[in-house]
């Protein structure tokens, strides 16, 4: 997916919240400091094991996220601080299959697929 | 209820098993609930530890506590958290159903860890949930109703504070009032029959369920910790991050070699002492040689290596406590993903540089079989302490103390070089290895990196004791039978009248040798290496004493040691002391890993798989040294 056309998208739409925080982008393209709010977790078709697998450690729809560390070589992996109250190490490879959107949308859409229909039109 | 009031049911030992996520504290409340009485065997088949203990509840129950490997979910990922699932589920053979759990959660990360306890209730056994580290969380100001929670659930919430005696008296109660119940009501329907893994959409479930029952419990969420931010910000840093870990690893190995100096020389003036009593005090015979020459010498050359071995585990197990050790394995991952490896794996690899064993047996937490395996697989090129006698002979005798670059002395330097070699072999064998026999998927690193918090010195003391024990035990085992053996080997048959060669050469163990020869004269080796490395199969530093035997040297191994090396320096070319030094980079001289190996991989095939790559790496590698240093002038 290609985040800064996913970013037009969401300046256009929402223009008074696009100063305030990024747009829709997978976990793994947010930078240090980064702050949202999970709009969608999928594995792909393939892979439920990891969509189980982050599930598990707490990447749930609606779950508050900061980045707080990346690695040195690439960025990789990430520090992520899931609902201020746990830290989770990743892989950027692994981050991307967790949808972030902005952390003040109120209405938090818990279907998975209308959340990610939504972010690949 | 008076312990006379029991009834012959009640009196029987209950088993109550301890689950939770991993960081819950769940360990710090086993140790505190069963103090020193804990005992750890091995399930049958895999090598996970059962750790178990006994403790006596205020009626004067007897409870056999059984602390299952902490686990996010029942949806077992690696060898550890299978255990724990079929514990539960009651599928694991020898261990019968616990007839209660004990749920541990982290009082200030409930929201998650609720969700691995709203699993074990759909069980439907009897169960108890346990806010732990309840004294952090007011500290934070967390306001949490224990009678809503308790309500909404319908079973028993307890508070405890694991790391105090009296933190825990509350547990106790329950756990006799639920053993109670559940005696009374017979309650046998086991429904863990039924149990399948959840699908995505009832994971997501069982965190709206905690959630909501959060919301109803919750009167005040407390303050998110801040120090362990501080701290990460400075120890996860890009470029101070893994600079302090360097220099932790750096200040490890210095502790290593240098703390443990001294106790290494009480270990080893002891059984010199042991040696030279018995050699006073006993008949010449053949009792005596096995004592003197085959058991104690052995042994002793073994035991001497407990202190360095203790001092590397109480590093890891500080670092571990301390919360550092995931930190660690977060600097690493990228550097070990290109060789296919997980940062997790850095944990295990850090324990091989004593013992490849226990770094083997800590694989375990590594979810991913084929990266387990991997690990597994070139622990053993992590030089292990065991190497450093034949080290320490051959760089004495061969590099002169000189000093280069201005300070920094040659020897070490070639020590330094041995380090590395291995190091850097283990990671291109590990790249080999993914990219040919063990092809397949990346594994996903997913890893919680704790709150920092003190190590508990219950837990550290307790860890260490249990490292000490593993490695005795194997002495008294493995290393024990094998000496016998090779002490057999290399005394019989007996030299025949007029012998002008040591005893060794007539020997089973000097025919192996000389059988041998003829395949390791193209890498620089003469007989006695021949016959030295046959008993250094057993343990890489028998092969010192049986050098010592070869070149018919007797004493203390100090005095072995520095007569051997002035004999050596006499008898052998550079090159050979340098292919010999290449040779034990690589070699799989130590039967007891390979044993390890077997246990743990549950056949034959990967132990024989290693043994064999090692031993090709090792002729190969001794084969360049020598030529090469014979064509530099090492003749």
């Amino acid at each position: 997916m290609n985040a800064n056309a996913e970013r037009e998208v969401r300046a256009t739409g929402l223009g008074h919240h696009a100063s305030r925080t990024s747009s829709t982008q997978p976990l793994g393209l947010m930078r240090c400091g980064d702050v949202g709010r999970v709009l969608a977790v999928n594995g792909g078709v393939d892979d439920s094991d990891l969509e189980r697998n982050l599930l598990e450690m707490g990447f749930v729809e609606g779950a508050r996220i900061e980045v707080l560390h990346r690695g040195f070589l690439g960025g990789d992996p990430l520090a992520v601080r899931i609902n201020r109250r746990m830290t989770i190490a990743l892989r950027r490879c692994e981050a991307n299959a967790v949808l972030i959107g902005p952390l003040h949308d109120s209405v938090v859409n818990t279907h998975p697929s209308m959340s990610l229909e939504y972010a690949s039109s | 209820m008076t312990a006379s009031a029991l009834t012959f049911d009640e009196v029987r030992q209950a088993r109550v098993a301890l689950v939770g996520p991993p960081n819950s504290g769940k360990t710090t409340l086993f140790n505190t609930l069963t103090g020193g009485r804990q005992k750890t065997a091995n399930y049958p088949g895999v090598t996970v530890e059962r750790k178990s203990g006994r403790l006596r509840t205020p009626v004067g129950r007897s409870i056999e506590l059984l602390d299952l490997p902490g686990s996010y979910s029942l949806r077992a990922r690696s060898p550890d958290e299978a255990i724990t699932r079929d514990v539960v589920l009651g599928r694991q053979e020898w261990e019968a159903l616990p007839d209660a759990m004990v749920c541990v959660t982290d009082a200030t990360n409930l929201g998650q860890h609720l969700r691995l306890f709203l699993e074990l209730r759909q069980l439907g056994r009897p169960l108890i949930l346990v806010l732990n580290m309840m004294d952090l969380a007011q500290k934070r100001g967390y306001q949490i109703s224990i009678e809503a929670l308790s309500r909404s659930l319908g079973i028993p919430v307890v508070t405890t504070v694991a790391m105090h005696k009296n933190g825990v008296q509350d547990l106790l109660d329950q756990i006799d009032t639920l053993l109670n119940q559940a005696s009374v009501t017979g309650d046998g329907t086991v429904t863990t029959d039924a149990w399948v893994e959840p699908t995505p959409e009832a994971i997501r479930g069982y965190h709206q369920e905690a959630e909501r029952l959060l919301r109803e419990a919750v009167i005040e969420e407390g303050v998110p910790e801040q120090l362990t931010r501080k701290l990460d910000q400075v120890l996860l840093h890009p470029v101070a991050g893994p600079l302090i870990l360097l220099g932790i690893l750096f200040l490890m190995f210095q502790a290593v070699f240098s703390w443990a100096e001294a106790p290494m020389d009480w270990i080893d003036g002891g059984i010199a002492s042991l040696q030279q009593w018995l050699a006073a005090h006993m008949q010449d015979g053949l009792l005596k040689s096995l004592l003197v020459d085959g058991i104690i010498a052995g042994v002793g050359g073994v035991v001497i290596f407990l202190p360095q071995i203790l001092i590397l585990f109480l590093f890891i197990l500080l670092l571990e406590d301390f919360g550092y050790m995931a930190r660690a394995a977060f600097l690493m991952d990228r550097l070990m993903s290109a060789v296919g490896l997980n940062g997790r794996a850095f944990i295990p690899l850090l324990s091989s540089f004593a013992c490849a064993i226990p770094g083997i047996m800590a694989a375990r937490t590594i979810a991913h079989p084929l990266d387990r395996l991997v690990t597994i697989l070139i622990a053993p090129l992590m030089t292990c302490s065991a190497r450093l006698p034949v080290y320490v002979l051959l760089i004495s005798a061969f590099i002169p103390a000189t000093t280069v670059w201005g300070g920094i002395g040659l020897q070490g330097l070639v020590m330094f070089g041995l380090y590395a070699t291995g190091i850097i072999g283990a990671l291109v064998v590990a790249g080999v290895l993914r990219l040919t026999v063990l092809r397949g998927g990346r594994q996903p690193l997913l890893m919680e990196l704790p709150s920092y918090k003190w190590p508990n010195p219950a837990n550290v003391l307790l860890g260490l004791l249990e490292r000490a024990r593993i490695f005795m035990r194997r002495i008294g085992t493995v290393i024990l039978s094998v000496l016998v053996i090779l002490w057999f080997l290399s005394t019989f048959p007996a030299p025949p009248q007029g012998a002008t060669e040591p005893d060794i050469y007539y020997s089973f163990a000097g025919m192996i040798g000389r059988g041998l020869e003829p395949l390791l004269a193209p890498v620089g080796f003469n007989w006695q290496i021949a016959i030295a490395l046959v008993p250094g199969l057993a343990a890489r530093e028998v092969a010192v004493a049986a050098l010592g035997t070869v070149y018919s040297l007797s004493g203390s191994e100090d005095a072995v040691t520095e007569s051997l090396a002035a004999t050596l320096a006499h008898d052998w070319t550079l090159a050979t002391a340098l292919a010999l030094l290449a040779w034990y980079v690589f070699a799989p001289q130590c039967l007891a890993t390979l044993a390890a190996v077997r246990r743990e991989t549950n056949s034959w095939r990967w132990p024989a798989f290693m043994f064999i790559y090692l031993m090709i790496l090792a002729y190969i590698a001794a084969f360049i040294t020598y030529r090469v240093a014979l064509a530099l002038g090492g003749g």
